[in-house]
């Protein structure tokens, strides 16, 4: 099912929850939907399956309005964090619920729970009841159940959030697989940016009601369209303050103006630093010395703090096959890229000497 | 050392306290009702009058329990679901029977039932009469249980996870059979647990029943009542065999209540 | 649908509690004030809630002692095995599931004057059936799982862990008792005393039988109203009834107060 969303309002009482939120969402896409908590994710999915009614703005179903569409007729899949299952009934009646209730008859219905049981890997356990069960058991009762009357639009709250870490990394393939063998258009909300940019088509990026960015996980990561998506998706060095570095000499001119300095920021993400320990005059006009300040073993990297000569503090990870730093090393850094965010414009600056003297290897 | 004795005698006090006030009692009872034998026993609840009180409790018992299991789901569910003008009021308000002395309560129903007041005026207008009879002691029963089934369904129905119901909705259920299908099963135990209270409460009403039940012998006496009249005839072994049925009946339903309530817990 | 739900509870609720509590308001003030007043103050009237009185009073000291310390050793002692819990659970339980008559009965075959132990105290010189101490009996009989019914969830709820917290820092056990266990049980305690007042000043059918129901000297409130309806007598029984009705519905409306303070200080954490 193809998604529209036009201008989408709520307010809770005088709180406003979601404000002027639009977004398209291809059929079969799997999207992930991230932000911080109280932004406002569960509020939209609950919008788009009638279980919120929007104080304005429109939904469209396949070009088709959705506002006036009742629950029960919108054909969605929805995942509760907590799974809802129902309690009094066994896997197999849960699952069977959405298929009872269209009026299936009792073989279709048989042949449909047990082809889902078996493609969830729940074989043998549909006459237990769902407390005698584990939580990755519950889970996927819950997926199935969603997926019995084959819905158009599948919503997922936090499906993984009740999951411990490691099973959960597994479980995303497994939802990766699920999704595009259903085909099935597919929004789910999650806390955790890997999971969203490992497994989705595009990601919405939610804060304060508003939609801050929605794009392929490439582009949130790599061109993010605000100060907020850049420092929440990864890692970044940010600073604030007026700076000049080797090879951006435009930098400066973002700063100065009168009153914007306050809201410049700079983000530089530790990958696109660059450690060298020999080669020191290699590229010089493109580097910046700086003594080593802090070290840290990460398992699979060094987590590397240095300070450069004008006393700016950065941070980067080292593999743990590269030279073993200390403290107090002296060591040459270059940076290959930053993201400027002005109140008027946001900018990615590649490094200029790093290409003007002599060709670069990277 | 000598806190180990003083916590000695303390449990020694307390366990003796309970046999004296709960074991003994219950037991002077049993070994009343039985104390000329089985054969006595069941010609006293087998006596015509005694019999009849017995069977004419136990069946208006069950009447008022289904009565209520109804009554007290509709009236919980209202009261926890909507919110309206005067909801908490009325929702304090439903304890009254329980904290309402129930000779108080005989004789309000008394007055009400009665053909001098014009509620009692306007029902015998139309020819119905609702003192000194069967649907007397209903009435009456109703009033002195309706907290029961309110009471241990209500916290239920708060306890319900709402996205429970919105699941259902959304797998494309309607109200009615979301709520015949997922919620009123999530509330089942409750519904039985009060009902249970609800019988074995009504099996022992006394005092709100003894003043419009007319309590005539082998047709509108129930066995509370019917107990009374040998205490005060000095029959105390025709007394005793009735209540030994009447508290076995009880004691039943109370256990059964009581496996309930752990069954429930243990589910959820 | 609504609005239908809500107006039929209404209605019910305004048949099964509201009409009936309102007859006998009527019925009450029904030749005026001064008859209602006069009715209250004869001399069978104010002895009958004097003994009311005395036994709410000592049924309350009583249930509310007995109570806590039955509560936390049925919580706390691990001297009550398994099998045993669910045993007391079940005595404790009880009281609810006889009838107040029967209530009565007991005592009576207990102590009654052709019993042994009736004997035995007949000879010491203390009259327990068709007397105070037998009323008390059966009024604690029919009253004392209120109070504990209160607080055993509570203490269920709250464990161990904070007692040993206490126990550790190195105080005493009525120390504990008083700075970590009662603040807890606080509200529950007054709660399940209100519970007691409300029903050792209504009971009616365990006292009825105990006590003979002698006038001017074992009659109780609630025996009165009965006696004076049964006697046709209705402006007594009705000037007696209404001030029950009223000290209930200051109950409810105190169990309510209790209640919402519960919730607030719930909220609180
Ligand atoms: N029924 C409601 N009544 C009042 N406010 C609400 C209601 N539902 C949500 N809100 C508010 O709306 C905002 C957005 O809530 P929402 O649940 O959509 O956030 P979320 O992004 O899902 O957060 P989380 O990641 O913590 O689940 C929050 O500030 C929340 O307090
Ligand atoms: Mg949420």
């Amino acid at each position: 099912m193809h998604i529209e969303v036009k201008d989408l309002e709520k307010k809770f009482g005088s709180f406003i929850a979601i404000q002027k939120a639009s977004f398209k969402i291809q059929k079969g896409h799997l999207v992930g939907l991230l932000g911080p908590s109280g932004g406002g994710k569960t509020s939209l999915l609950r919008m788009l399956a009638g279980l919120e009614q929007p104080d304005s703005g429109e939904i469209f179903f396949n070009g088709n309005l959705a506002n006036s569409l009742s629950i029960q007729a919108r054909e969605i899949g929805f995942v509760f964090q907590n799974y809802a299952l129902f309690k009094h009934m066994t896997v197999f009646e849960n699952i069977a619920y959405g298929l009872k209730v269209k009026k299936q008859k009792a073989s279709v219905i048989k042949e449909r729970v047990f082809h889902l049981l078996q493609i969830m890997g729940l074989e043998g356990i549909e006459k237990k009841y769902p407390h005698q069960l584990s939580g990755g058991q519950r889970q996927r009762v819950a997926f199935a159940r969603a997926l019995a009357p084959e819905p158009q639009l599948l919503l997922l709250d936090e499906p993984f959030a009740a999951i411990d870490a490691k099973i959960r990394k597994e479980l995303r393939i497994w939802l990766r697989n699920l999704i595009n063998e259903f085909g099935v258009t597919t929004i789910f909300v999650t806390h955790d940016q890997d999971e969203a940019i490992e497994v989705a088509d595009e990601i919405i990026i939610v804060q304060k009601g508003r939609i801050e960015q929605q794009g392929s996980p490439w582009e949130i990561y790599n061109q993010p369209s605000s100060s907020f998506v850049a420092s929440f998706i990864g890692e970044s060095n940010s600073l604030a303050s007026p700076i000049s570095l080797q090879g951006f000499p435009d930098l400066p001119r973002y700063f100065r103006g009168e009153d914007r300095n306050s809201e410049v920021k700079v983000y530089i993400r530790p990958e696109w630093i660059e450690i060298r320990t020999e080669n020191k005059y290699y590229l010089a006009s493109a580097s910046e010395p700086a003594v080593v300040s802090h070290v840290h073993f990460r398992g699979d990297s060094w987590f590397i703090e240095f300070q450069l000569t004008n006393g700016t503090k950065l941070f980067t990870y080292q593999s743990i096959k590269e030279h073993f730093l200390k403290v107090g090393d002296q060591i040459n850094i270059l940076i290959h890229q930053l993201i400027v965010f002005t109140p008027s414009e946001t900018r990615v600056l590649e490094n200029r000497s790093k290409i003007d003297p002599m060709p670069v290897f990277i | 050392m000598k806190e180990l004795s003083s916590r000695l005698a303390l449990r020694s006090i307390l366990v003796s306290y309970l046999f004296i006030l709960v074991i003994m009692p219950i037991s002077a009872v049993y070994l009343k009702g039985f104390s000329l034998g089985w054969d006595p026993f069941w010609k006293e609840i087998t006596g015509i009058i005694a019999w009849k009180a017995i069977i004419l409790t136990l069946k208006l018992s069950i009447l008022t329990t289904f009565i209520q299991a109804f009554l007290g789901t509709f009236i919980a569910f209202v009261l926890v679901r909507y919110k309206f003008w005067g909801r908490r009021w009325l929702n304090s308000l439903i304890d009254l029977p329980f904290s309402l002395p129930t000779a108080v309560s005989g004789l309000m129903l008394l007055t009400l039932l009665g053909p001098t007041s014009p509620f009692g005026k306007w029902l015998e207008s139309f020819g119905i009469s609702l003192l000194y009879n069967e649907s007397a002691i209903v009435i009456g029963m109703i009033f002195i249980t309706l907290p029961f089934v309110i009471r241990t369904v209500q916290p239920m129905i708060e306890q319900l996870d709402p996205f429970e119901e919105q699941a259902s909705f959304i797998l494309g259920a309607g109200k009615a059979f979301t709520f015949f299908k997922i919620t009123l099963p999530a509330v089942f135990p409750g519904i039985i647990a009060g009902s249970m209270l609800t019988f074995s409460r009504s099996l022992a009403e006394f005092g709100a029943i003894s003043l419009i039940s007319g309590n005539l012998p082998g047709k509108t006496q129930v066995a509370s009542v019917y107990i009374y009249g040998e205490i005060e005839n000095y029959n105390t072994q025709g007394a005793a065999a009735v209540s030994v049925v009447l508290i076995t009946f009880s004691l039943v339903v109370l256990l059964l209540a009581n496996f309930l309530q752990k069954w429930k817990g243990r589910t959820i | 649908m609504r609005r239908l739900f809500i107006s039929m509870t209404i209605l019910i609720l305004f048949l099964i509690l509201f009409l009936p509590f309102l007859s006998i308001v009527l019925g009450a003030f029904d030749q005026g004030a001064d008859a209602f007043l006069v009715a209250l103050q004869r001399p069978e009237s104010l002895h009958a809630l004097k003994v009311s009185f005395i036994i709410v009073m000592i049924v309350v000291v009583i249930n509310t002692i007995i109570g806590i310390l039955l509560s936390i050793e049925m919580i706390r002692g691990t001297w009550i095995s398994r099998w045993l819990r669910p045993l007391i659970n079940v005595l404790v339980d009880l009281p609810f599931a006889v009838s107040p008559i029967i209530g009565g009965l007991m005592i009576i075959l207990l102590f009654g004057p052709n019993t042994v132990m009736g004997m035995f105290f007949e000879n010491a010189g203390i009259k327990i059936v068709f007397a105070l101490p037998g009323m008390v009996l059966a009024t604690i009989f029919v009253t004392f799982p209120l109070v504990i019914r209160e607080i055993v969830p509570i203490l269920e709820e709250l464990g161990m862990t904070y007692e040993e917290a206490s126990a550790s820092l190195g105080a005493g056990p009525l120390r504990t008792f008083f700075l970590v266990t009662w603040p807890s049980i606080r509200w529950a305690i007054y709660n399940g005393i209100i519970l007691t007042i409300a029903r050792s000043v209504g009971e009616f059918g365990a006292v009825l039988v105990v006590s003979g129901n002698i006038l001017n000297q074992t009659q109780t409130a609630t025996t009165l109203v009965y006696q004076d309806s049964v006697d046709f007598n209705m402006i007594a029984a009705y000037s007696v009834a209404l001030l029950l009705g009223l000290f209930s519905i200051t109950v409810l409306l105190i169990l309510d107060w209790l209640k919402k303070r519960k919730e607030d200080q719930l909220n609180a954490h």
